[in-house]
């Protein structure tokens, strides 16, 4: 925004004032809980769980860290959901595309029946009960499938990526492919997918991110724990106070002191959340590109 | 898509002959195209349209060795049976003030800090505030309810540490219903208010800044500039967001819900949702068909939902979502 101001006035100096000191106010506010986070899954267990960890590390250890890594269900959790992650991200943004480029086209026959086939789904579910039934009768339950194919065409996405195209592919490249006798698959994934960078980053954050982030598909969908995700191992250590010594083998004397249980939770919060924060900033630059054309000119 | 300076008068029936025989050769010229679509579209058959033919469970009684297509009908009994439960009341009480609180928090904030932050002229001060409080949006809810519980802790959270250092005493809030709704709505701003100020941030741009400097000219101060140019220009936006979060009004959040539930909170933390799930999916005996039936009752509430709040949006601003 260019603010023009040449002499602000006293009102308007008042409110710049206000606006910054609240603005800091609300950062801080966001950052404190993630800084203290970080701070006290490096700290020791006693300094944690006593109060003595404010803002800084107290006794900086990685004892937390080291004892994750031994704990089984958090490894194979943390690779079962770097799995679903990829393939999930991999399957669901092939089929936005698939959608949405035909879609943008003007002149398909049908296009408008299509649309709507793909906006119901938006306004009108059948719900819990009925989805789980499908993915029932389909054989998938228990399998890792039944994570990522039930929700893996996104109509939000579908119709961001249609209007990305609409608003980027001019209509005169196709016409000159045409004439040069290209056919709409070459067009397609020579000439329209380079083109897609920036959408396809955007739609694969998401997809990405919301796979990762998930956990209750997996809560009702599996039963064997060896393909839970992380989220469902994290639920049971962080959220229901379920903890296995024995998935430690040998650190399992370190346990004896209660306090580690604890600590291990601040870690674990940090080994879930880095993954997802670390993508973001990658991507980030291209969030006006992507996302800002495809949902304001919708 | 017909030749121009074609004037020569054509029967009706040929007409037709003439428009099927055109729609086949797009057809068959785009047929390329139709076949990148049949994937997504056999998708959201399997996966979305299937499930509402198997909706009609709620109105039967529904036997996995009967089938769907095979169980007896019962009409409205499923729906009936929920609406004489001894908790009805509580759940749809919860359900709907639990969702309104966060509509009520959810819809002004993103606005108000949107303008706080295109009025913020230094751009790294502005980008800085941007980037970090869009960071909450990308962490779990598991880690979001386990971090509540962390903080929260009455002997070794955070909140109570800090509250002893001047004297007052752990409280249990996680374990108090009267608590259950503030700190599920505040965690949710906390988490997702940076980032839901995207899309304003994103009008806010658009506007014409030669609206702008026409005001200055004219003395405006920041604040008259802020009600009467981009307080008009984010309105469609708003009303249009305002109009999708109502229909999901009832649905949004369950799965934090179920996280954050427990034993001493059920009075206030029990909504239709997580009822769903106890019932249908987590009991020993699963009910199927009550509990499509009380997911259907939602979701028939929420079409109806969506379409008062555009009528209502269209009465009062002309501009709603159709």
């Amino acid at each position: 925004m260019a603010t023009l101001s040449v002499r602000e006035n006293r009102s308007d100096r008042a409110f710049t004032v206000t606006n910054y000191t609240v603005l800091t106010f609300f950062l801080l506010l966001v950052l404190y809980p993630l800084v203290y986070v970080l701070a006290a899954s490096v700290s020791s267990p006693a300094a944690v769980t006593s109060g003595h960890v404010w803002l800084w590390p107290v006794h900086p250890s990685l004892e937390a860290y080291h004892t994750i890594l031994q704990y089984k269900a958090i490894v194979t959790g943390f690779a079962n959901s770097i799995f679903y992650a990829v393939v999930g991200t991999f399957i669901s943004v092939t089929l936005t595309l698939f959608a949405a480029y035909p879609l943008s086209r003007p002149n398909l026959r049908g296009r408008n029946i299509i649309m709507v086939f793909f906006t119901i789904p938006m306004l009108f579910s059948g719900g819990i009960i009925p989805t789980y039934l499908v993915v029932h009768s389909l054989g998938l339950l228990d399998t890792r499938w039944a994570l990522v194919l039930p929700g893996a065409v996104a109509v939000w996405n579908v119709i961001v990526t249609r209007t990305f195209y609409k608003a980027t592919l001019p209509e005169e490249l196709h016409e000159a492919a045409q004439v040069d006798g290209c056919s709409d698959f070459r067009f397609f994934f020579r000439i329209v997918l380079p083109l897609s960078k920036p959408v396809i980053a955007v739609n694969a954050l998401f997809v990405a991110v919301t796979q990762w982030n998930q956990y209750f598909n997996a809560l009702i969908y599996l039963t064997t724990p060896s393909k839970f995700p992380l989220q469902l191992i994290l639920r049971e250590i962080l959220v229901q106070n379920i903890f296995d010594p024995s998935q430690i083998g040998d650190a399992t004397k370190l346990l004896a002191e209660q306090n580690l249980q604890e600590l291990l939770k601040y870690a674990l919060i940090v080994v879930a959340t880095v993954p997802p924060l670390i993508a973001y900033p990658f991507v980030q630059k291209h969030f006006v590109k992507g996302l800002m054309i495809g949902s304001l000119k919708g | 898509m017909t030749t121009p300076g074609y004037r020569t008068e054509l029967t009706a029936a040929e007409t037709k002959a003439r428009k099927r025989k055109l729609l086949r050769r797009d057809i068959k010229r785009d047929w390329q195209l139709y076949a990148l679509l049949a994937a997504p579209v056999a998708f959201l058959l399997i996966f979305n349209y299937w499930p509402m033919l198997g909706l009609q469970i709620a109105f039967k009684d529904y036997n996995p060795l009967k089938g769907i297509w095979g169980s007896p009908w019962v009409g409205f009994a499923n729906f009936d049976r929920f609406f004489h439960i001894y908790q009805f009341w509580q759940i749809i009480e919860n359900t709907v003030i639990l969702n309104f609180y966060q509509l009520a928090a959810g819809t002004p904030l993103p606005i108000i800090l949107a303008l706080a932050i295109n009025y913020a002229a230094r751009k790294w001060f502005s980008r800085a505030v941007q980037m970090v409080s869009y960071a909450p949006h990308f962490i779990s809810t598991v880690v979001i309810v386990g971090m509540l519980g962390l903080f929260l802790d009455p002997q070794m959270g955070l909140v109570n540490h800090f509250f002893n250092l001047f004297g007052i005493n752990s409280v249990d809030f996680l374990g108090k219903p009267g608590l259950f709704r503030h700190i599920y709505v505040w965690s949710g701003v906390w988490q997702n208010l940076g980032f839901s100020t995207i899309v304003y941030l994103a009008a806010l741009a658009g506007i014409d800044p030669s609206l702008h400097e026409a005001a200055i000219v004219d003395g405006a101060t920041k604040l008259q500039r802020m009600r009467h140019i981009d307080l008009p220009g984010i309105m469609p936006v708003a009303i249009i967001l305002f109009i999708l979060n109502m229909g999901q009004a009832l649905t949004t959040g369950f799965e934090k819900v179920l996280l954050m539930q427990n034993s001493l909170n059920l009075s206030t933390s029990e909504v239709i949702d997580t009822y769903v799930y106890k019932v249908g999916l987590a009991s020993e005996l699963p009910q199927y068909s009550y509990a499509a039936a009380i997911g259907m009752f939602q979701s028939a509430v929420g079409l109806l939902l969506i379409w008062i709040s555009n009528r209502v949006a269209r009465r009062i601003t002309g501009s709603g979502l159709w």
